[in-house]
């Protein structure tokens, strides 16, 4: 496990607001410090750099996402988190001009590359989005969505069992096991929420990515999803973006501080937010920008 | 003074009403100290001295212009001393007194026509002056009023939004009124009609020979209005134009929408849409003249018999005709549908197809179903493709390659030429008119609500 070392950065006194501006506009090197890599690696980037058009998103990341374990991806809006998050599944592919550089793996499969079928790997890896999307369908249709495309339920009886299961283990089947005929919806944000989750664990993948999951739902919806973040962990690799420190800090074991398109430290969750080895993590997380 | 110079001068009276009205108002403000002051901005009321102006002078003109013509006209016969008993005989006595009083009379006039004459002219001549005279002083008087009444108090923006609201109600009922005078129109010559023929003949009769005996002993001219060989026509044109148009719209909007490039589409969706602009009159020549003989000829080549007017070709034609409104519409429609559905559907894994049939189509399929619903209303109303490329033998068949005729058509060749209004067979085209406007109403009906659902669904 390599260790980066510490970036000098501009020497600015704490407090002072034409020097903390610079902190904060900073293109200087950022160098990654803290663990950003693990033995134990689900999902291995390696100097991932992502252009839109002319105009460069991602600087550089190298990072690993052990397996069975939440990694949770904090920083100002723009920094471009939720890019990065995007390319361990392709979903930058749908974006015109976008381009991605640089080694991404998937238990050694690569994600990138002429040869890959972004079919299959966005099975392995699948998404929860930011906005609760449910299909126009019924709840049952919803969740079995993805086995039926996939074929992975070839009897009725075996679609109705992956349903009930993926709809217990999103903590939803108790709230809509009466009405699975019924659109999906009309359900309330959090429980739409929750119907993508069980839509994205039906088809079984290994990772799944959280694009800000909470962010247009009320605290007790949130609340919900995150106890289920944590019961997910056993099961899946999860990658999430957040804007809510208090939320990172919850559910993750690691956390990843991207900053301008670079990402600045990488440590145990704890470490984080305890004791921030880079000044810019810290700056951000005590709340003097962001 | 001549109406035209009068509405010019009404016109800057009310655009000096309105900028006296406002300079009144920024004076009155700024003894007052400022605009803040004032109940409205001072623009409104310029506007409201400029409607106190304008708007009883314009009313009461458009009034005068309404009934000036038959007041000065029954004036003008009323002091004839023999005038004839019959409306027919009164409009020529008025003619020739108008001629005269124009000077052009061709002919020998009466001392009698000369007093006339005379008396029209002097009444037009007071009735020009008393316009004026009328005009002008209610608008004068009116504006000095409501300048008068221009105080900080005065809460101008409410009575102009008032007005405001008064006139947009009143072009949204012209719309109103005007489809309820077409039915109108439309219903007392049917009801005409069914008078001559039974309604039940009309809609359940199975032959269509609309020629009715002018004279008792004319031959070959029975009146025959069983209106069911049109409908199958108008069917069977209509479901081949859907045949053709909605798949091909469909895909066509499909492929715009999900699969083109930026500049694929921006290059494509313009050319389709010029179709959309070339005239029906155009298209009909292309089917009778090109579409209608291939397919003759290609039945031909293969042992069927085809006639040169055939159902197929019109309704092929009308087809490409309506494939711009049904790509375009749904066009619109998918693009519609939030981008974050195609991202689910993306990120289980879906490919691009499966997203289009499972999630994108069945989201959108609301809107496009009111898209075709109001495509198929167009195919029903559409003339004059078939008209050139259908023929117009009634024939009841089944067969596209036969000629058949419409609805349509048949309002057309009815009205056509020289008619007695009071015959069936002219109002025979009423009767049409009035079952097709039916059924129209009740497509665009169903189009409207199945696509305000849809609206529902995603706002």
């Amino acid at each position: 496990m390599s260790t980066m070392t510490l970036n000098a950065g501009p020497a600015a006194a704490v407090g002072d607001s034409t020097a903390e501006q610079n902190l904060v506009n900073t293109k200087a090197d950022i160098k990654t410090v803290g663990s950003p890599f693990c033995d134990d690696a689900k999902l291995r980037m390696r100097n991932v750099n992502v252009f839109y058009g002319e105009t460069q998103a991602i600087h550089d990341v190298s990072l690993d996402i052990g397996r069975n374990q939440v990694v949770a991806m904090i920083g100002p809006s723009g920094c471009g988190k939720s890019t990065f998050l995007r390319c361990l599944n392709r979903m930058n592919d749908t974006i015109e001009g976008c381009r991605v550089e640089g080694e991404l793996s998937l238990d050694g499969d690569p994600i990138y590359g002429a040869k890959v079928d972004v079919v299959p790997l966005r099975a392995r890896v699948g998404m929860v989005f930011q906005k609760p999307n449910p299909f126009p369908k019924s709840i049952y249709d919803n969740v079995a969505y993805g086995p039926k495309i996939h074929g992975i339920a070839s009897r009725r009886a075996e679609l109705d069992e992956i349903v009930e299961n993926s709809l217990r283990r999103a903590g939803l089947w108790n709230e809509v096991k009466d009405r699975l005929d019924k659109p999906g919806t009309g359900l309330s944000g959090g429980q739409q929420q929750r119907l993508c989750i069980a839509r994205a664990i039906a088809v079984s993948p290994e990772v799944i990515l959280m694009d800000e999951p909470c962010s247009a739902l009320d605290p007790i919806a949130t609340a919900r999803i995150e106890e289920l973040i944590d019961e997910l962990r056993e099961n899946y690799t999860i990658a999430i973006v957040t804007h809510s420190m208090q939320q990172a800090a919850r559910v993750s074991q690691r956390t990843a501080y991207f900053h301008l398109g670079k990402l600045v430290e990488v440590n145990d969750t704890e470490t984080v937010f305890t004791n921030p080895e880079h000044e810019l993590t810290e700056a951000y997380i005590t709340g003097r920008f962001g | 003074m001549q109406t035209p110079t009068l509405f010019a001068l009404l016109l800057l009276l009310i655009l000096v009403a309105y900028g006296t009205g406002f300079s009144r108002a920024i004076g009155a403000a700024r003894s007052r100290g400022g605009i803040r002051s004032l109940a409205s901005l001072p623009s409104y009321y310029g506007v409201h001295t400029a409607l106190w102006c304008g708007l009883p002078a314009l009313v009461i003109l458009g009034v005068w212009l309404a009934f000036d013509d038959a007041i000065i006209r029954a004036l003008v016969l009323g002091g004839v001393a023999d005038r004839p008993e019959t409306l027919s005989g009164q409009n020529l006595l008025y003619a020739q007194i108008q001629n005269l009083a124009a000077g052009s009379l061709v002919g020998e006039s009466t001392p009698q026509l000369a007093a006339a004459a005379a008396h029209l002219n002097s009444l037009r001549q007071s009735g020009q002056w008393l316009q004026t005279a009328l005009i002008l002083i209610l608008a004068v008087g009116l504006g000095a009023y409501a300048l008068m009444r221009v105080t900080p108090e005065l809460r101008a923006r409410e009575k102009v939004e008032k007005v405001l609201r008064v006139i947009l109600l009143m072009c949204a009922c012209a719309a109103i009124f005007t489809t309820v005078g077409i039915l109108m129109s439309v219903l007392f010559e049917s009801l005409r009609f069914f008078q001559a023929v039974p309604v039940t003949e009309f809609l359940f009769g199975l032959h269509w020979s609309p020629q009715m005996a002018m004279r008792a002993d004319q031959v070959g001219s029975s009146g025959a209005f069983g209106a069911v060989p049109l409908f199958t026509g108008t069917l069977m044109v209509s479901a081949i134009a859907m045949f053709v148009a909605v798949p091909v719209g469909l895909m066509s909007a499909i492929y715009l929408a999900e699969y083109a490039s930026n500049r694929v589409r921006a290059f494509a969706k313009p050319l389709i849409e010029i179709l959309a602009g070339v005239p029906t009159v155009v298209y009909g020549f292309f089917a009778a003249l090109t579409v209608a003989p291939f397919i003759r000829d290609l039945a031909q080549s293969v042992g069927l018999e085809a006639s040169s007017e055939s159902a197929l070709a019109a309704g092929l034609v009308m087809g490409v005709m309506i494939i711009p409104f049904i790509s375009s519409l749904s066009d619109d429609v998918i693009n519609a549908v939030p981008q974050s559905l195609r991202d689910g559907a993306l990120g289980l894994g879906s490919t691009k197809s499966e997203t289009v049939r499972k999630v994108v189509i069945p989201a959108a399929l609301p809107g496009i179903v009111g898209g075709v619903l109001l495509a198929v209303s167009r195919a029903i109303g559409e003339t004059m493709i078939v008209v050139m490329a259908a023929g117009l033998a009634a024939n009841l068949t089944a067969n596209p390659l036969e000629s058949v005729t419409t609805v349509t058509v048949q309002i057309v060749t009815l009205l056509v030429g020289d008619q007695e209004f009071d015959s069936p067979k002219t109002l025979a085209a009423f009767a049409l008119g009035l079952m097709l406007f039916i059924s129209t109403l009740i497509l665009n009906f169903i189009a409207l609500h199945v696509v305000k659902k849809y609206r529902e669904q995603y706002d």
